[in-house]
């Protein structure tokens, strides 16, 4: 058990928690907190595998920018606490046994073809944010060039979206 | 016992380190508030704390029994993990953001080489700015969770403020990136250090030998704004303010949860300024060049006569105590300068933290005194500066800065 | 060294819970959340393969997608705002009508 595995499954337990608590909560506010912390453990991991830029973009973005927008729709919306229904008998005593066994299949396949995954290279050699600039700009521009197109069609499209009915 | 310290060394040191920092944080929060509250008294042709010690010095130290023994009320109909998490979210990030930076060069107690910060990353700035991020969600929780609709107005208004500046202050960055071409940084303060040129290489003016480098004053400008409007500072802190919202999103908060939403305030406000330092003011460089070695002697120069200066002050003073006290801190503080004078290891030593601190306290006296003269702005003012005024000058600001850059190279 | 396994399997479980959430859940901003949640798993996958073949293709892919999620999320709530001020819930079985 040397010190990175160790890590990976503090981490990878962390993020597991925080997801099972994302179903179990009961108001949104509290769903979207482990969402959050679900994203700072997998910033963690990142941070592991030697993608260092890719962390940091996590948090900075997804955890501090994307997540903000879902808790402040959370707040003026003032969603209250989830509702009770009647849930159908079959779909729970059924159904979670039925995705557990998939999830088992599917992690044992995994598991199995251990062999034939190459092993992990040295990490942090390959990704410095040089390297990934280097690519981001040169290989992939045209699909850069269209993600930046994409998110002004987003600012315009929430714009509209948000304007009153005259 | 040595080897086992020389094998665990890489743990022990971080926590001895830890703990100073903390220790000293806190320390220099509580005389922050107390050299606020002087500095904006003057300003306002008044005293100021002077009661509570010799000069009101003690006065931290009443506000800190204050807090511990005030009742902590909770109000009913407050979300619990929303109003437990907020002060403790944001006093724990303020006080993280300070982890990366580094204090000043390498030094080496005892032999072992280690770096004057805690955490040496080679991304310290993205850490920085992932922690600042996170920051929103202390005021935005605790806005929400108290079940008020002036603490929601409040905790709305100051986190869209500080998502708004946040895009400016990763931006006006972006020049000092290209000219160090790192995110440590430690690396960006050791770019900075051009020998004989000192005070003209730092990153605001940006002369350096091989022509890498481009003036960042409208990139310190634009840094320097968008990090006031960050830490809900004067002219920026109408979700704060008393007369607007009662008290903004701590309404609900007492002495404890209060003091900790203070301290962080305080905290992030200095790591804010050693920023500052660190990305335009050139960290713990020395303003003179190296080979000015009689300017080593700057923090003697200083110290003794201000140690004095207290000592003859503090014997002519009112209270008995007063009489104590003071000369015996200005005693030390002369004293401390003789020694620094007379040997010239623990100088070289000294030189980097001296200069880091002398700037971060001159930021820190900047921002006091816009507290005691500017007004604020209107929140609707606010925000049309955040988007329309400051974000459009930081990308002009990146690209000049690239294009200057282009233009060097050739 | 952490085997890529690992966090192979680890994306499965986040994605499977994701999946989960999206399906019993009642409140929209949460079935949002899934979504987001499933995302994160991908994203988790791109990075452990970029690292087992030791190239950064996958971490480009990686910023695309979080690109992608904040763009979709920015236009989805705007739709889920506008759609909660009209039916008056966030209960997604009660828009189970064209008519109001």
């Amino acid at each position: 058990m040397t010190a990175p595995v160790i890590i990976f499954f503090v981490l990878a337990a962390l993020a597991v928690l925080a997801a099972v608590s994302l179903i179990l909560q009961q108001h949104p506010i509290h769903s979207a907190l482990s969402l959050i912390v679900v994203m700072v453990s997998l910033a963690g991991l990142y941070l592991l595998m030697g993608a260092e830029f890719v962390a940091a973009v996590q948090i900075i973005v997804y955890g501090g920018a994307v997540m903000v927008l879902f808790v402040f729709v959370i707040m003026l919306l003032n969603a209250g606490l989830e509702e009770r229904t009647n849930f159908s008998k079959l779909a729970t005593f059924g159904g979670i046994p039925l995705a557990l066994a998939l999830g088992g299949i599917i992690a044992a396949a995994i598991a199995k073809s251990s062999g034939h995954l190459p092993p992990p290279a040295a990490s942090g050699a390959m990704s410095s944010t040089k390297q990934l600039s280097m690519l981001l700009f040169s290989e992939f521009v045209y699909p850069f060039e269209l993600t930046s197109f994409l998110i002004l069609v987003a600012i315009l499209g929430a714009i509209v979206l948000a304007q009153r009915e005259n | 016992m040595n080897e086992f310290l020389a094998k665990y060394a890489f743990l022990i040191v971080p926590i001895i380190k830890v703990a100073i920092l903390v220790f000293a944080v806190l320390t220099i929060d509580a005389y922050l508030t107390w050299l606020e509250r002087k500095v904006i008294a003057h300003i306002q042709a008044r005293w100021g704390p002077h009661r509570v010690g010799p000069h009101g010095l003690l006065q931290p130290l009443a506000d800190g029994i204050k807090f511990i023994l005030k009742e902590d009320p909770m109000p009913s109909g407050v979300d619990k993990i929303g109003y437990f998490l907020a002060p403790f979210l944001t006093l724990t990030l303020a006080i993280t953001s300070l982890s990366v930076i580094p204090f000043g060069p390498d030094i080496k107690p005892f032999g072992y080489v280690t770096n004057f910060g805690i955490a040496d990353v080679n991304i310290s700035l993205l850490v920085l700015f992932a922690i600042t991020a996170l920051g929103v969600y202390g005021v935005a929780l605790a806005g929400w969770a108290s079940n008020n609709k002036y603490s929601l107005l409040g905790g709305l208004r100051s986190s869209a403020q500080m998502i708004s500046y946040e895009l400016a202050l990763t931006l006006s960055v972006v020049g000092v990136l290209l000219i160090a071409g790192d995110f440590s940084l430690k690396h960006i303060v050791e770019h900075q250090d051009n020998g004989s040129l000192g005070l003209l290489g730092w990153n605001l003016f940006g002369f350096s030998k091989d022509g890498a480098g481009c003036t960042q004053i409208i990139g310190f400008v634009c840094f320097f704004i968008a990090a006031i409007a960050e830490t809900n500072r004067v002219p920026f802190d109408l979700p704060e303010a008393e007369s607007e919202l009662v008290a903004g999103f701590h309404t609900e908060y007492a002495s404890m949860k209060f003091a900790m939403f203070f301290i962080g305030e305080y905290t992030s406000m200095i790591a804010v300024s050693c920023l500052a330092t660190i990305l335009f003011f050139g960290g713990w460089l020395s303003p003179f060049p190296a080979s000015w070695t009689l300017t080593h002697f700057i923090p003697s120069i200083i110290l003794i006569p201000f140690g004095l200066w207290v000592i003859f002050d503090g014997i002519r003073y009112e209270t008995i105590f007063g009489r104590i006290l003071l000369p015996g801190v200005g005693a030390v503080m002369t004293a401390m300068g003789v020694a620094f004078f007379l040997f010239p290891g623990v100088t070289e030593v000294i030189q980097g933290p001296f200069w880091f601190f002398a700037k971060v306290f001159a930021f820190l006296f900047f921002y006091i005194w816009m507290r005691g003269t500017l007004p604020r702005f209107r929140y609707d003012q606010l925000m049309d500066f955040g988007w329309k005024i400051l974000l459009p000058v930081s990308i002009a600001n990146v690209v000049l800065t690239s294009a200057f850059l282009l233009w060097r190279m050739h | 060294m952490v085997p890529t396994n690992y966090y192979l399997i680890l994306s499965a479980i986040l994605f499977g819970l994701g999946v989960l959430a999206f399906v019993f859940k009642r409140n929209i901003i949460t079935i949002f959340m899934a979504i987001e949640l499933m995302l994160n798993a991908v994203n988790l996958t791109f990075v452990a393969f970029s690292q087992a073949l030791g190239k950064p293709d996958g971490e480009v892919f990686v910023l695309f997608v979080i690109v992608v999620a904040a763009a979709e999320a920015a236009v989805g709530l705007g739709i889920i705002i506008l759609t909660a001020r009209n039916r008056r819930s966030l209960n997604v079985e009660r828009v189970d009508l064209l008519k109001l």
